[in-house]
This record gives C-alpha cells, sequence and structure tokens, in this order.
C-alpha cells in the first residue's frame, strides 16, 4: 500500500533530519519512498514541514492525502487538517497543543507528551523528534530496530553519549503507544524482502555522479536550492581529492570553474536562476572560447528573489537563450535522482567531447528532496574527454575548422602547443580576426557541433503504454508526478502515456512532433505560467498543445490534481 | 632557449605609437627571457582593453577572457594546475572599475599569482572616458565639465587588503618595470604591479612629462618594504608619486593549502565511489 507520514514544526525544531531519518529507515526496509521538505526563507520559526511517501511500488512524489500527521506544534494541524485521510492519525504532545474536535473529525487522536518523555530518558527536550519518531514507527507497526539502526549512523559523528540519548528517546516513544496507545491503526508499513535502497537528494545525486565523472574542480557560491550540493562536495573534497572552491559572486564561480577547465580539470558549478543571471557573459565565455564546464542550475521560484525555498519550472526560456550572442548550448533536463545522477555523468562527457559548456536544470523538488534508489552503476557512463593534442603536434591549431567542429585541446603547461584562446573571433589559432570568411567559419564550426551532440543525447522519451487515450507532455521534476498520476488514472481505468522531454537542446523535434499525434488528446503539465516547454514544441516542431495544467505557487504537482484534469480534458 | 623575438607571435602590435603598452609589453617579454623557465610554464590571462590586444602578441599559452574578470580565471586556472606560472595582465577600468571586486578578494586568498596593471587613468578602448583612477576634474568624452569623483588609489587598497607583493612601475622606465615584473614573479604569493601607462591619444593630462615631473623611486630614498606602515604613508603621498616596491611579506600561499597533495589536473580522474554510495544506504 501507499501511504504518507508528515511532520510539522517551527524551523529549529529538526523537522528535516527527522524527515530524513524516517525515510532512511523506510529505505532500509526495502520500501521506496520520496521525502519532500517545504520550508519559509528563514532560520528560526515559520512552519517546516517534511513528508515522506512510502510504498512497494515505485513512488514519484509527494501526494495530498496524509496518514499519519506528527504536529509539534499547534500550526501543523491548523495548517493541514484537510489533507488528512479517512481514519489518519494524529501524533502530538497533548501539553503543548491542544486540538479541538472540528479539526480531526475524520482522524484518530494519537497524544504521545514528547517533552516530558524527551526530558526523562534524554534529559533534553531537544530530543522530542526521536520521541515522535519512535512513536511513528508505533502507529505503523513498522521495524523499530530499522529506525534505532538510522539514528546511531546518523549521530555517531557526536560520540556515544548523543547516539544513546537519541536512541533512548526513539525507543521511550515506541513503546509509550505499543503499552498506551496500541491502535489499530489505518496504514501500516512492512519490510520487504528486497535489499535495502539508498535515499539520496538531488543535489546528492548530481554530486555522486560529479565525482564518479572525475570531477576535479568545484566552484560555487550558498543560494537555495544547490547551497548542499557546495556542501556535499565541500564535505567530499579531501577523500576523493577535489578542489572545492567559495567564491566571491557567481561572476567569480563561472570564471574560476572556465580557468580550470581551461587548465584541464573537469570543472562544474550550481546556481539558482538569480546566480545564473550573473553567471551568463561567462556561459558565453565558455561557448566562445570552447572551454567545457558543468552548470547545475536548480531553479527556484522566480522573478528576482521570488520565492527562495520553493520550486517552479519557469527558468526554461532563460537558459534555452542565456548569454549573448550564438554558440552551441547542451541544456539537459533529467526528471529524477537516478536520472541526475546519469545525466551528471554525461554532462561531463558531453562538455569535454564538444568543448562547450553544459547546462543540467534542476529545481528546488528535486535538489532537496530525497528519494529510494536502487542501484547506480558508474560504469554504465565510462569517462569520455574528448580529443586531446598531444604533445609537439607540428603546426598546432587549438581551433582548427574540422567536419564535426570539434578540434584537439592543448593544455596551457603542455609543451610544443602553444595557443590563446581568445573571447574575441578569432582564427585556427585563437589570434583575433574581424575577417569575414574566418567569422562565418567559426560561428559554422562551433555550431556544427551542436549536430553532432544531438545524435548521443536521447531527448525524449515515451513513458507508459504506446496506445493511450491521453498523452501527458512533461520535462524534468514533473515526471515523478506524472507517473504517480498515471498509476492512480490506470486504475480508473484510463490509459495514459507520457512524453518525457529529458534534453531541451538540443531539441529532440523528430521524437517529440512524432509523439504527438494529430487528434490525440494532450496535456501539457509544467510548474510555470506561461507554459514554456509547450512554447518551445510549437517553435520547434509545429505542434500545438492546447490543454495545459500550469501551476505556479512554489508547490510541485500532486498526481490527484494531473488526474482530475485528465478527467476534464477526457470529459469524464 | 627563450629569447625576446620567440615570445613575438608574428602579429604587430597595433597599440598607438608612442602608446605606454609598447613598453609594458617589452618589459613582460624581457622578464620571461630572465627569468628562463620553459615557455609553457608560463599562463597569461588577459582582460578586456587595449592591454587585452597582447594576446594577439605574444607567442605562450594565453586566454583573453571578459571585462574585469581575467583574475578569476587565473585563479581556477591556478587552483587547477600549481605548476604554471600565472601572470594576468589588466588594465585600470579592468581590474578596478567593473574587476574590483575580484581585485580586492584575490588579495586576501595570497595565490601565486602576479597582476599586471595597465593604468593611464582612461578607457583606451572605448575612445576617451573616464577610469576609475582617473583624477578629480578630469574632462573626457563621458565627463565633459570633469569628473566629480575621486580616484581608487590600487596601491593603498593593495596595502590594506593583503596583498604580499606591492609595487608600481612606469612605462616610461622599462629596465626599473622589468625588474620589478621579475621580483613579482618569483615572490611566492599575490603580487601586484601597478604600471603608469600614459595613453598618448586619450589622455593629454597625464603624459610622460606629467609622471616624470612627480615619480621618484622608493629604494632611492631607503624605503624599507618590510614596513606597512609606511607603505601606507608612501601610497598616500599627496603630490609625489612613488615607484618601485611599496610592500613584500612571506605568507602562505592558497594553493598550497588545500587538502589535495598536487595539481588536480595530475590526480587520476577514474574515481571509484562505491563507498560514498554506500553510506546513502
Amino acid at each position: 500500500m501507499k501511504t504518507q507520514w508528515k511532520i510539522g514544526g517551527e524551523a529549529g525544531f529538526g523537522i528535516m533530519t527527522a524527515g530524513q531519518i524516517f525515510s532512511k529507515a523506510c529505505t532500509r526496509g526495502g520500501l521506496n519512498c520520496f521525502g519532500y521538505t517545504e520550508y519559509p526563507s528563514l532560520i528560526r520559526g515559520g512552519h517546516n514541514t517534511y513528508q515522506t511517501t512510502v510504498s512497494e511500488d515505485p513512488v514519484g512524489g509527494p501526494m495530498r492525502m496524509v496518514d499519519v500527521l506528527v504536529a509539534l506544534n499547534k500550526e501543523t494541524v491548523t495548517l493541514h487538517s484537510e489533507e488528512l485521510s479517512e481514519g489518519a492519525a494524529i501524533i502530538y504532545d497533548p501539553d503543548k497543543v491542544q486540538i479541538r474536535p472540528d479539526e480531526a473529525a475524520k482522524a484518530i487522536l494519537v497524544p504521545v507528551t514528547f517533552s516530558k518523555i524527551a526530558l526523562e530518558t534524554a534529559g533534553q527536550e531537544l530530543m522530542s523528534n526521536n520521541v515522535a519518531l519512535g512513536a511513528s514507527i508505533a502507529v505503523y507497526d513498522y521495524e523499530i530496530d530499522l529506525l534505532l539502526s538510522v539514528i546511531k549512523d546518523q549521530f555517531r559523528g557526536k560520540g556515544a553519549e548523543v547516539v544513546s540519548k537519541n536512541l533512548a528517546a526513539a525507543r521511550a516513544g515506541y513503546d509509550y503507544v505499543r503499552q498506551k496507545l496500541p491502535g489499530p491503526y489505518k496504514a501500516k508499513l512492512v519490510k520487504t524482502k528486497k535489499a535495502p535502497n539508498m535515499l539520496m537528494s538531488g543535489n546528492e545525486a548530481v554530486g555522486a555522479g560529479a565525482i564518479a565523472a572525475g570531477c576535479k574542480f568545484y566552484a560555487g557560491y550558498p543560494m537555495t536550492p544547490t547551497s548542499s550540493l557546495l556542501h556535499f562536495m565541500a564535505a567530499n573534497e579531501r577523500k576523493y581529492r577535489l578542489v572545492v572552491k567559495q567564491a566571491e559572486d557567481e561572476i567569480s564561480v563561472i570564471n574560476m570553474a572556465i580557468g580550470a577547465g581551461f587548465a584541464g580539470a573537469r570543472s562544474m558549478v550550481a546556481t539558482s536562476g538569480g546566480g545564473f543571471c550573473l553567471m551568463t557573459e561567462g556561459y558565453g565565455l565558455a561557448g566562445m572560447t570552447e572551454t567545457p564546464v558543468v552548470i547545475v542550475m536548480g531553479m527556484r521560484g522566480g522573478p528576482s528573489t521570488g520565492l527562495p525555498t520553493w520550486t517552479e519550472q519557469a527558468d526554461l526560456k532563460f537558459l534555452l537563450n542565456a548569454a549573448h550572442g550564438e554558440f552551441p548550448r547542451i541544456v539537459l533536463t533529467p526528471g529524477d535522482m537516478e536520472e541526475l545522477f546519469y545525466s551528471t555523468m554525461k554532462a561531463f562527457n558531453l562538455a569535454e567531447k564538444y568543448q562547450t559548456p553544459v547546462i543540467i536544470i534542476t529545481d528546488k523538488h528535486m535538489a532537496e528532496s530525497h528519494a529510494s534508489l536502487g542501484r547506480l552503476d558508474a560504469k554504465a557512463i565510462p569517462i569520455e574527454r574528448g580529443e586531446l593534442a598531444s604533445e609537439n603536434t607540428a603546426g598546432y591549431k587549438r581551433y582548427k575548422i574540422t567536419d564535426s567542429g570539434v578540434s584537439p585541446r592543448a593544455l596551457p603547461g603542455q609543451p610544443g602547443n602553444i595557443f590563446v584562446a581568445n573571447s574575441d573571433e578569432h582564427d585556427e589559432t585563437g589570434i583575433s580576426t574581424e575577417d569575414s570568411g574566418m567569422r562565418i567559419g567559426m560561428m559554422n564550426k562551433r555550431m556544427r557541433k551542436l549536430q553532432h551532440a544531438a545524435k548521443e543525447i536521447d531527448g525524449a522519451l515515451l513513458l507508459g503504454p504506446k496506445r493511450a487515450d491521453i498523452t501527458l507532455v512533461g520535462w524534468g521534476s514533473t515526471k515523478g508526478a506524472i507517473s504517480d498520476a498515471m498509476r492512480l488514472l490506470e486504475a480508473e481505468g484510463i490509459k495514459a502515456n507520457h512524453l518525457y522531454i529529458t534534453a531541451a537542446s538540443p531539441f529532440p523535434a523528430e521524437a517529440v512532433g512524432k509523439a504527438l499525434k494529430p487528434r490525440k488528446p494532450k496535456l501539457m503539465v509544467e510548474l510555470n505560467f506561461s507554459g514554456q516547454m509547450a512554447s518551445v514544441i510549437r517553435e520547434k516542431t509545429g505542434v500545438e498543445i492546447k490543454n495545459r495544467l500550469l501551476k505556479y505557487d512554489g508547490r510541485p504537482f500532486y498526481p490527484e490534481e494531473i488526474c482530475a484534469e485528465v478527467k476534464k480534458v477526457l470529459g469524464r | 632557449m627563450i629569447n625576446p623575438q620567440s615570445l613575438n607571435s608574428g602579429v604587430f602590435p597595433n597599440w598607438c605609437s608612442g602608446c605606454g603598452d609598447f613598453t609594458i609589453f617589452a618589459s613582460i617579454k624581457n622578464s620571461l627571457v630572465k627569468l628562463d623557465m620553459p615557455i609553457e610554464k608560463h599562463f597569461f590571462v588577459f582582460g578586456i582593453g587595449c592591454h587585452g590586444h597582447m594576446v594577439n602578441f605574444m607567442k605562450a599559452y594565453g586566454f583573453e577572457g571578459l571585462h574585469g574578470r581575467p583574475l578569476p580565471v587565473a585563479e581556477g586556472a591556478k587552483l587547477a594546475n600549481r605548476d604554471l606560472n600565472v601572470v594576468v595582465v589588466s588594465g585600470d577600468g579592468d581590474a578596478y572599475g567593473e574587476g574590483m571586486s575580484h581585485f580586492m578578494h584575490i588579495m586576501r586568498r595570497n595565490f601565486d599569482i602576479t597582476l599586471i596593471v595597465h593604468n593611464n587613468m582612461v578607457y583606451g578602448l572605448t575612445i576617451g572616458q573616464a577610469s576609475p583612477t582617473a583624477d578629480c576634474g578630469f574632462r573626457s568624452r563621458s565627463t565633459p565639465e570633469g569628473l566629480i569623483e575621486h580616484p581608487v588609489n590600487p596601491i593603498a587598497l593593495a596595502i590594506a587588503g593583503g596583498a604580499t607583493f606591492v609595487a608600481r612601475g612606469f612605462a616610461g622606465d622599462p629596465a626599473h618595470l622589468t625588474n620589478l615584473i621579475m621580483e613579482g614573479i618569483n615572490h611566492r604569493g599575490f603580487s601586484l604591479i601597478d604600471v603608469f601607462q600614459p595613453c598618448v591619444t586619450f589622455n593629454s593630462v597625464n603624459t610622460y612629462q606629467w609622471f616624470r615631473e612627480r615619480i621618484y623611486k622608493l629604494e632611492e630614498k631607503g624605503h624599507n618594504p618590510a614596513d606597512k606602515i609606511e607603505a601606507m604613508k608612501r601610497a598616500l603621498e599627496p603630490d609625489k608619486l612613488p615607484i618601485g616596491v611599496f610592500y613584500r611579506e612571506q605568507a602562505k600561499q592558497y594553493e598550497e593549502q588545500t587538502p589535495t597533495q598536487k595539481s588536480i589536473v595530475k590526480e587520476p580522474i577514474e574515481t571509484d565511489i562505491s563507498e560514498l554510495l554506500q553510506s546513502m544506504r
């Protein structure tokens, strides 16, 4: 069965840590899950939530209805009572939170004195969320040992005393419910016989993919939602022999990465829309000098500072057109943690083979959520460094005009291949030129690279049944909600498939055009105001998708919303 | 073997006749000859401005980046391959205008990078506007009634900002400038060499003659470059323009303090992440 657990409280209560621990306790039991967090842009106070959607079947993302709600404050009950499913459990501290009968008409109340139990067992009120976690496991009739093993690993670095206090608090919460409030409760979690899954955030998936791909240089400037990628890379700097540099601004970040990439290190940066605005000139510089660099662009609600801690897909057209002038822009749009891992590995190959910047678009919904993953095989994407010049190449020309558009790359420090790179238009040796013929030759050479890159980028996939009542069209992180919606629709006898776009440039025009059959119902599903991908599809294929489900309140799609819209379109 | 001719790309410099850039170019080449390192070990990063045209004239590994941004490119290259001798050639608009924040931040990092700034107090390539180092009252196409702002003092900023080698040269004295550039490159840490470079086309105020009337050599006045307070006093002198080494100290270089033992371009690229993945279970 599929169930959703949600915990809410003030910032500073440890909501995110508790949520991750709960998710991990699920993945260690071989279950699939997706952990999603909502929080305002501040450090203390405000309302924070983390919800874990769990099933034995694949889970694409959060759903609307909650079966177990852990309320660390009153606001959690007030704000989320409408999400409670029939017979849902509310676990709360009766000493802190009073619940009126009308607020929880459909729910079963599970009063557990978190604070009191935390003080008695661990001597610290701060441990309340561990009590709540233990109580949650009991309500789900799940395995307490799985929770305890995660807690042990989570706090190992903080010493034996901290570990034992956390364990005692969790155990006490579990025992309290088992002994005093044994249920029965609606939802159960059952450990499977499958091997434990991994639990990864989108940022961790990108980071792990980058390290596996031999990324040696990472520069960043803190910005939600990619700050935790900076933290991840910094934490792994010594072990994996990288250089991680926090720079003074995003302009410096991209230029440093270009310097490192030019010198021969696989380089990556990450930012969000505002930071990328500052990077755009550097983005064009990488294109002009044919310097490989990987740019991770984590979207959030815009414009300007916008909705800093919420999700959106409104930067697509900006990213497809960022920086002045024309150069080969490769823009990948992976849609889940597994794809983020492989796309990142692939991005380094593309950047070096085609000697051009590669953008990976992600968003807050992937970057900061957690998903279960079975196995990742780093060997599936072997490292390809592209054409490199050998030392002392006679008559070496760094920007030699070739059929593929790719010219063998030399690196500073290499004997005998001296050349210059130039942000001005240049000739084959890198010297500035304004000659008409050379300009045309160089533009054509650079742009040819995109045609060749297109051959190895599968930019569109048709997921689900080939013949369907409706085709849902999406890109990036809506993949999860759309696949969850397809499962729900199937149960109701509606066959839907999913035209899923994984690269926005080079655009898979042929595959998309072929999949979008005339007279077949279609629904574009996007997290933006204007239907940006729908507009790109129309530009590239001539197909106009009139039915559009658009959302721009910072929240991801719930599968229920997509189902409702599908029924509306189909008139059912 | 490097000789001055082997450092010419074959493209003849297109600077205005009499431009200070010629002697700065010559001084850089002379210093490379005297340093006698293998030519491929040098990596020059240029900004945008008249100075940046040097990318076309000099035969050495070079990268002409964006206006104001040569410093972070140089930092990235140095972090990737610390065996390179990284030299940034920039201008007053490039380093002290558009790129001011990079200028301030590179100094507190002490990379072993040498920054040579062509300082002519005017924007030459965009045909004559006031630059960040132009004097108050300077009349130009963008300031027909005279500049209201006061000039940036790069030497004082560098001393306060943590640069470990701060010097100034004059394009009218290439022998002196050659020595400064050699000292800057030999200095282990960040070096600033600000160079007075008369613009013969767009600056009729700060001419060779004007500079000659105001400059003096610090070493001839018994200045002690280890004395930071004294260096700052010299940098703030109102009417005279000292040249030579203002300040010098030895401090740890940034790139030697990163966790990697050697240049990352020399690290094997194949990486086993199975332990990392295991930690996520």
